[in-house]
C-alpha cells in the first residue's frame, strides 16, 4: 500500500446543500417575481435588473482582486443582492442611480463589514434605503400608465418605452388617500410599485419554492403578516375592514420584504424564538411606519431597523439545551 | 402505534440497501489474530498469558484491572506469538496480545454448554456477563458487567434494547434482529431477572417493518416486555435520544441511563448477554458490516476478534475502485485510518471503503442559516461554540454547554458553509476534559 487513506475526525460524510446551492434557490424563487416585473412594466425593467445584479457582481469581483482576497467562489450572493435591489426599485429609476445602488450595496454594506455573512443589514435593502434618501423622487416614484394597459401586444411595441409614464398613485397610495383597492388585482400583481413588490401570486410561487426546499421557514414571514395584519386592524382606524387590511398586506413591499428579505440568514435571529421575535417586531414597524407616520411604505425601514437588533435578540433568546432544561417532572 | 422521536437530528442518505439483504456469512481466520488489551471504555485489560503459552478459544487472555475494565478472550486456538503494541481502529498504538491460530479450534472446558438462566442468582449471571469479557458492542464499548451493576436495582424501570441502528451503511443490527430474533429475546429476558421492578422495551426504528413485525410476534405473549416503534432518523441510536423517545426522560452529560432508571444496551450486546449466560459462550465473535461505494460485495460477515481487517475486504471481493476514504465505524462518528491493516475489536461495527471523500472539502463562511442548531438534536447553538473553540475561549464555551456535546455530527453534515463544527466542539471538549483532570 503505497497510497495513504484520507484521515479526517468524524462526520465523514456531508449534505448535498451548500452555500451556492442555498443562494441559488433564492435566484430560482425570485424568478416568477421579476417576470411578472418585466411584464407588468415592460422591458426596461430587465435592464434595470440587469445593472443592479452586473454591478453587484462587479463590484464584489473587483474589490476581491483588488484586496488580493480570494476571488467570490461564485456562491451567487451577490446575484441574489442585485436581484433583490432591482426588484425593490421602480422602473423608470435612471440606470446610473441603480448601478450606484448595487456598488453601495456590495462595497459599503457586506464587503467593508468583512463580506459575506458579516453584513448587519440587509444589503439590497440598506442600499434601497440609500438611494431613498439620496435621491427621494426618483425612487419613490412608480409608473402606473402602462400598467392600466397590459395587453401583449403593448408590450411587445412599448417595450423599454415604459420611462416616459406618469407617476401614479400605488395601492398604498390609495388606501392612504382613504381609496379602496381591486384586491384581486393586487394579488396578482396588475398594479404600480417597486418592478418585484406587485405581485403577490409570483412572490408566494417563489416563497413555495423556498419552504419546499427548506431554504426558509414560515416563522418569519407569517408572524412578520400576522402581527402587522393586527396591528393594522387595532390602529388602522378603519376597524374590520377586510378590503383595507387585506390591501395593507398584498400592497406594497411587505410580501417581498416578509418572505425575501426579513428571510436573509445573515440579518436575522438564528433560533426559532428569535425569529419570532423578531416578526413580531417587524410588524409592528411596518405598521407604524405605515399608519403612524407620513410615508406610505414602512417595509424597508422596518427590517434595517430589525436588522440592528438581531445580536439582541439572539443574546435574549438562547436556547435551553437538552436534558438540562428546568426540572418540572422531578426526574 | 405512535412513532416516537426526539428533536433536532438529520436524514441523511442511509446506504442500508447495499447490505441489508444478504445472509450474515461466517468467516474463518488465516494469519495472526490480534486482540488490543484496551477494546473498552477504562483501563486496559492485564495479560494473564505469556509469549509461548498454549492458548484455546474462550481462554481468558488478558484479565479486567480494578475499576471500569474487562476481560480479552482468545477467538482461536495456537500459541502466543508477542505481547507488543499494535495499531488499532482508533489510531492508537495498543499493547496487545498477538495469537498463532493452530487451526484446530480447541475449545476450554465448558464452552458452549447451556445453563439454566432461570435457576441462576443475579450475582452468578452478572458473574456469567463479566467472565464473557461483554462490553458495549455499539461503538461506545462501556464494560456491560458495570452497567448492568447501578447503584440501587430496584430504581431500573426500563431496561431498553436499542435496535436503532441510525448509522448510514451500518446493517449488522439489522441482519442479527433478523436472523437470532430468539437469542435478542432471550438475552432481554436474562436482563429482566437482574431488575425485578423493570419493563423490557424494544426499540426499532419504522424503517425495518420486517423487524417490528418479527419482534411483535416473538413477544406477543410477554407480559413484560414491549416493542417501540421509533421515527428512522439520526441520531436516534444515540443514548439520550433513545431513552427520550422510549420514555420521555432527558438526560445529559452528567446523567447516565441508570440515574433515571433505565439501562440501555445495544441488540449485539444483548445477544452476547444471551449467549454468555445461557450457552456458557464468551464474547469471542462478532458481526462487522463492509460497506461503501468501494467495496465489491457488501456484506455483513461473522468474524472471530482479533481477525484482520484485509481478511475481511478480501472476503468481500476486494475493491471496485481505489479507495479515498476508509471508516472504522458508522460514517458520521467512525474512525478514518490510513491503513486498513488492522484487528477487528470488540467495537468494530463496520468497516466502509469510499472512493470519493465527501469531507475534503473548504470550510467557507458561516451565513448564520441557523441550520447547525435547527439540527442539533441536544438544542446547543454549534457555531458559537466553534467560534469559541477558534479562539480558545473555553468558558465561554462551558457556557453554552459545549461540554454537553454529543459528537453525533449532525452540525457539520447540514452546514452549507461545510464548516467543521463537530470537529472543533469534539476537540476542545476533550481539550477541557484533560485539563480539568
Amino acid at each position: 500500500m503505497n497510497d495513504f487513506y484520507n484521515v479526517s475526525a468524524a462526520p465523514h460524510i456531508r449534505s448535498p446543500i451548500t452555500t451556492k446551492s442555498i443562494m441559488q434557490d433564492v435566484v430560482i424563487a425570485l424568478i416568477p417575481a421579476s417576470l411578472f416585473g418585466i411584464f407588468n412594466f415592460g422591458l426596461r425593467a430587465l435592464l434595470v435588473i440587469l445593472a443592479t445584479v452586473l454591478s453587484c457582481v462587479l463590484t464584489e469581483y473587483i474589490y476581491c482582486r483588488l484586496m488580493k482576497k480570494p476571488v467570490n467562489p461564485g456562491d451567487y450572493s451577490d446575484v441574489v443582492t442585485g436581484l433583490l435591489l432591482a426588484l425593490n426599485l421602480p422602473v423608470d429609476i435612471p440606470i446610473w442611480i441603480a448601478v450606484l445602488g448595487g456598488v453601495f450595496a456590495i462595497l459599503i454594506v457586506k464587503m467593508l463589514f468583512g463580506g459575506l455573512g458579516q453584513n448587519f443589514m440587509n444589503p439590497a435593502l440598506a442600499a434601497r434605503v440609500f438611494l431613498l434618501i439620496s435621491f427621494p423622487t426618483k425612487v419613490a416614484s412608480f409608473a402606473l400608465d402602462k400598467v392600466t394597459s397590459p395587453g401583449i401586444k403593448d408590450f411587445l411595441r412599448d417595450g423599454a418605452l415604459v420611462l416616459d409614464g406618469v407617476s401614479g398613485a400605488t395601492p398604498l397610495g390609495q388606501l392612504k388617500a382613504g381609496e379602496s383597492v381591486d384586491l384581486l388585482k393586487l394579488f396578482v400583481g396588475h398594479v404600480g410599485g417597486s418592478i418585484g413588490e406587485t405581485s403577490t401570486l409570483a412572490l408566494l410561487i417563489g416563497a413555495a419554492y423556498l419552504l419546499y426546499r427548506k431554504v426558509i421557514s414560515l416563522r418569519i414571514p407569517l408572524s412578520y403578516i400576522l402581527s402587522f395584519g393586527v396591528f393594522v386592524l387595532v390602529f388602522g382606524g378603519k376597524g374590520f375592514d377586510p378590503n383595507f387590511i387585506l390591501g395593507q398586506v398584498l400592497g406594497g413591499g411587505l410580501i417581498l420584504g416578509a418572505f425575501f428579505m426579513a428571510t436573509d440568514y445573515v440579518t436575522s435571529p438564528a433560533t426559532p424564538k428569535g425569529q419570532i421575535l423578531f416578526g413580531i417586531f417587524l410588524g409592528i414597524m411596518t405598521g407604524l411606519f405605515r399608519i403612524v407616520g407620513n410615508g406610505v411604505e414602512g417595509v424597508s425601514y422596518a427590517i434595517i431597523l430589525g436588522n440592528l437588533l438581531v445580536p439582541m435578540i439572539d443574546n435574549v433568546t438562547g436556547p435551553k439545551t437538552f436534558g438540562k432544561e428546568r426540572v418540572k417532572d422531578g426526574k | 402505534m405512535a412513532r416516537l422521536t426526539f428533536p433536532g437530528g438529520i436524514h441523511t442518505y442511509d446506504g442500508k440497501k447495499l447490505s441489508k439483504d444478504k445472509p450474515i456469512s461466517a468467516i474463518l481466520p488465516k494469519g495472526d489474530l490480534v486482540f488490543p488489551l484496551s477494546q473498552h471504555i477504562g483501563t486496559p485489560a492485564k495479560p494473564l498469558v505469556a509469549k509461548g503459552d498454549t492458548v484455546l478459544v474462550g481462554q481468558k487472555i488478558a484479565e479486567a484491572s480494578d475499576g471500569i475494565s474487562a476481560h480479552v478472550i482468545s477467538s482461536v486456538s495456537g500459541t502466543v506469538k508477542a505481547i507488543e503494541k499494535r495499531l488499532t481502529p482508533t489510531g492508537k498504538m495498543v499493547e496487545s496480545i498477538v495469537i498463532t491460530n493452530d487451526g484446530e479450534y480447541k475449545k476450554i472446558e465448558g464452552f458452549g454448554q447451556d445453563r439454566d438462566y432461570s435457576k441462576m442468582s443475579k450475582s452468578e449471571i452478572r458473574q456469567a456477563v463479566k467472565e464473557a469479557g461483554i462490553v458495549g458492542l455499539g461503538g461506545a464499548g462501556f464494560p456491560t458487567h458495570i452497567k448492568l451493576t447501578p447503584k440501587d436495582e430496584n430504581k431500573i424501570d426500563y431496561v431498553i434494547v436499542n435496535g436503532a441502528e441510525c448509522e448510514p451503511y451500518l446493517t449488522s443490527d439489522y441482519r442479527l434482529m433478523m436472523e437470532a430474533g430468539e437469542i435478542i429475546l432471550g438475552g432481554l429476558k436474562i436482563l429482566l431477572r437482574l431488575f425485578d421492578k423493570a419493563e423490557g422495551i424494544i426499540a426499532i426504528e419504522d424503517i425495518n417493518p420486517d423487524v417490528i413485525k418479527k419482534f411483535q410476534e416473538l413477544t406477543a405473549k410477554e407480559t413484560n416486555i414491549k416493542v417501540k416503534i421509533l421515527k428512522t432518523k439520526y441520531p436516534q441510536g444515540g443514548e439520550r435520544q433513545l431513552v427520550y423517545a422510549t420514555t420521555g426522560r432527558k438526560l445529559n452529560s452528567k446523567k447516565i441511563p441508570a440515574d433515571l432508571g433505565c439501562i440501555v444496551n445495544n441488540v449485539g450486546t444483548v445477544a452476547a448477554i444471551y449467549m454468555a449466560v445461557a450457552k456458557s459462550t464468551p464474547l469471542t465473535h462478532r458481526i462487522v458490516t463492509v460497506s461503501g461505494d468501494a467495496i465489491a460485495e457488501p456484506q455483513n460477515f461473522y468474524v472471530p476478534l482479533g481477525i484482520n481487517f484485509s481478511e475481511i475486504i478480501e472476503a468481500a471481493k476486494g475493491f471496485t475502485a481505489q479507495p479515498k476514504k476508509i471508516i472504522i465505524g458508522g460514517p458520521m462518528m467512525g474512525t478514518s485510518v490510513y491503513t486498513y491493516d488492522l484487528p477487528v475489536t470488540k467495537t468494530s461495527s463496520t468497516l466502509l471503503a469510499f472512493i470519493k471523500d465527501e469531507a475534503a472539502v473548504e470550510e467557507s463562511a458561516c451565513i448564520r442559516c441557523g441550520k447547525c442548531h435547527e439540527h442539533c438534536p441536544l438544542n446547543l447553538l454549534p457555531i458559537k461554540l466553534q467560534m469559541a473553540a477558534i479562539h480558545n475561549e473555553y468558558e465561554k464555551f462551558k457556557k453554552l454547554d459545549g461540554m454537553e456535546c454529543c459528537g453525533c455530527g449532525c452540525c457539520s453534515y447540514v452546514c452549507p458553509a461545510k464548516r467543521s463544527l463537530t470537529q472543533s466542539i469534539v476537540q476542545t471538549k476533550q481539550r477541557i476534559l484533560k485539563e480539568n483532570k
